[in-house]
């Protein structure tokens, strides 16, 4: 078993195992963070650490092992590499803005009051009907 | 030589994915509130993206790319789908 690995050459080899390597130590490292950090904003910094340079390093790695074993351009992770770099700094705006929106909207004395001006947060308790 | 040492390479790989599922697992079923939930899926679904490649690198199948790249824009769909959720109480208005 497992014969497609063999052909591969020590030089592409060692590099693809330390990116390997980098990748899901990055990762866990961003999930350590994830775990021990005290506030949500605080922890949403954490993961990130594995979803830019983490997802990169492996994406990184499998290029370089397909492309290497079938002697070709191996391009197709560019699809994933693309997806992560457009989509993890949208979903984790949202996510922190509709945080800061909670938090606002109980009174919370962790975060910064709106700026003067701001109609976007309504007063506790209030109904949802403000804004769009 | 070579085959043991990327055989070995990958399976500490997945091992140190699998402890970061894990962490990223209890910040979900224990996370004090819900936004810190809605966190842990999303390293949670980043997580498995990474898992399924090292999968795929393992077996020299093109499968695995395509699963991976199916939970990358899934995960990307629910977190954003949950953050909306969060901000407005509806997904859809």
């Amino acid at each position: 078993m497992n014969n497609h690995l063999a052909d591969l050459p020590a030089w592409a080899a060692v590099p693809a195992a330390l990116l390997l390597l980098a990748g899901a130590g990055l990762t866990l490292i961003g999930t350590v963070g994830l775990l021990r950090f005290g506030s949500f904003y605080q922890r949403v910094h954490a993961p990130t650490l594995g979803s830019t340079l983490g997802i990169g390093c492996i994406l990184l790695a499998s290029m370089l092992i397909f492309s290497v074993l079938e002697s070709r351009a191996i391009l197709h992770e560019l699809l994933i590499t693309a997806l992560m770099v457009v989509t993890t700094p949208i979903t984790l705006m949202l996510l922190a803005r509709a945080a800061l929106y909670r938090d606002r909207s109980e009174g919370s004395d962790e975060v910064p009051p709106p700026p003067s001006g701001s109609t976007t947060v309504p007063k506790p308790g209030a109904s949802d009907e403000a804004g769009v | 030589m070579t085959l043991t040492l990327l055989m070995g390479t990958i399976f500490l790989t997945q091992i140190l994915l699998v402890v970061a599922m894990a962490f990223a697992s209890f910040r979900v079923l224990r996370g004090p509130r819900a936004q810190d939930r809605v966190l842990g899926l999303d390293t949670l679904y980043v997580t498995a993206t990474m898992l399924l490649l090292t999968f795929g690198i393992r077996n020299g199948s093109i499968l695995y790319f395509e699963a991976a790249l199916i939970i990358a824009l899934l995960g990307f769909v629910s977190t954003a789908a949950l953050a909306k959720f969060l901000m407005r109480g509806e997904v859809i208005e």
